[in-house]
């Protein structure tokens, strides 16, 4: 056997192995995609809930002011929080949130606020570490299923952040939200101090004049950051969700090349075979031939 | 008569949604009964409360509300809960047990607030689920 064959027979053997591995992931990730988008869907009654809340309190309470609610006037640190994965295989997914977390550093400082990164998921972990870069907060280890306590711990660092004298004067929040299975879109949104996200549809009357139950400042003290937690997890439910839909679609293309890279080593592997016997029929034709003429001199 | 609706959610699923009649939840202030065309309300629960929904045809449903609020506007009443489990939902014997060893904590030390809370918890629990305790 030839040495083009040989070398043409190993990598089609390393390539269908490949293939063999990034199929599985592919499927993998399909079928995580669907439970990832499952469990967005059950966190989003309480997230419209207390969205309406919030919105309930904010809107007839102007008088009470929270901490939470008021804008510094020359805010000096903000704190970003970036969502990333843990693992990769998962194409630009995480490149994507960086280039854009560094984006919003750069118009920050820009603005004179200087950037604190915190950061949740191995990749950004990484990222930031390898950099030197120092980090408020790090969290890893949920990205493929973020638990309502893991919202809860990553808030209540930034709102103790927030809250604590020369602390962050902002909080912004750099995440992937799943817009469908084919897109997939990175938005930068700031969550402190607080703007009341509307939701999509609109109040249809002015919101009621609520009774508060014990006082409004003290409903507003325990309401604000269950809301923030809120975000946070809708975000990281989020970003799960994209996470497996960018995975599935980067695996998917490996999956498509490395087919494409076996057809074209067959048929390579296919042509070196047959030049091989070609040859191999030529030389013993020449040699009978030879043999043939040398008999015939002889007579 | 108007009905109300209500809403049991917490931040991971949806726990229960339906009509009902009158709605008894404990605030921080203490308990609060709700039937229609209440004004509008927004109160914080306690941790570890009993929520109970009554309902004219069925028996009522009972619950067990870790933290969150109650908010009532125009007979929806929605209940935003950190955690909650309907009392049929409850594992008793499980709940028994973790109340036992959270006492016993307590007695080991009187300021350990996470025990308490954990007491609470499944006192509440065991209460949702019709024991008593």
């Amino acid at each position: 056997m030839g040495a083009q064959l040989r070398l043409l027979r190993r990598r089609i053997k390393s390539v269908k192995s490949t293939a063999k591995i990034t199929r599985a992931q592919e499927l993998i990730a399909s079928s995580r995609i669907v439970k990832a988008q499952q469990r967005m869907q059950a966190a989003v009654p309480y997230e419209r809930e207390i969205t309406r809340a919030v919105t309930g309190v904010v809107s007839n309470t102007s008088t009470v002011s929270h901490p939470l609610t008021v804008a510094k006037e020359q805010p000096r640190r903000a704190g970003v929080l970036i969502v990333t994965s843990d693992s990769g295989f998962c194409g630009g997914f995480n490149a994507n949130i960086l280039r854009e977390a560094e984006a919003l550093a750069g118009l920050l400082r820009g603005k004179g606020i200087e950037p604190t990164p915190f950061v949740t998921g191995r990749k950004g972990v990484t990222w930031h570490s390898f950099r030197h870069r120092e980090m408020g907060g790090q969290w890893t280890g949920f990205s493929r299923r973020p638990a309502y306590a893991d919202a809860k711990a990553i808030a209540d660092t930034l709102i103790e952040a927030f809250t604590e004298e020369n602390g962050i004067d902002e909080i912004h929040i750099v995440s992937t939200e799943f817009v469908s299975m084919l897109t997939q879109e990175v938005v930068v949104k700031r969550i402190l101090p607080l703007v009341v996200e509307e939701t999509t549809e609109a109040p249809p009357t002015p919101l009621p004049y609520f009774e508060f139950e014990p006082t409004a400042g003290a409903v507003l003290d325990s309401l604000l950051p269950r809301y923030i937690e809120s975000r946070i997890f809708t975000a990281l439910l989020q970003s799960a969700a994209s996470e497996e839909a960018a995975r599935r679609r980067a695996m998917k293309s490996a999956t498509d090349n490395a087919n494409e890279l076996i057809r074209v080593f067959t048929m390579q592997m296919n042509q070196a075979r047959q030049a091989e016997i070609t040859q191999e029929i030529s030389e013993i034709v020449g040699g009978a031939n030879a043999l043939a003429d040398a008999a015939a001199g002889k007579e | 008569m108007a009905k109300l609706q209500v809403g049991v959610v917490s931040p991971e699923r949806e726990i229960w949604s339906g009509a009902a009649d009158m709605v008894i939840a404990k605030t921080v202030d203490g308990e609060i009964g709700i039937m229609p065309n209440h004004a509008p309300v927004l109160g914080v629960l306690v941790e570890g409360g009993v929520l109970r929904v009554k309902r004219d045809s069925e028996s009522d449903l009972v619950a067990a509300v870790h933290g969150g609020f109650i908010s009532v506007a125009d007979n929806e009443v929605s209940i935003l809960a950190e955690a909650a489990e309907l009392g049929s939902e409850v594992d008793v014997a499980r709940a028994k047990d973790a109340l036992e060893r959270a006492q016993a904590s307590i007695e080991a030390n009187q300021d350990d607030a996470d025990a308490q809370i954990e007491a609470k918890r499944n006192r509440a629990r065991l209460r949702a689920a019709g024991e008593d305790v």
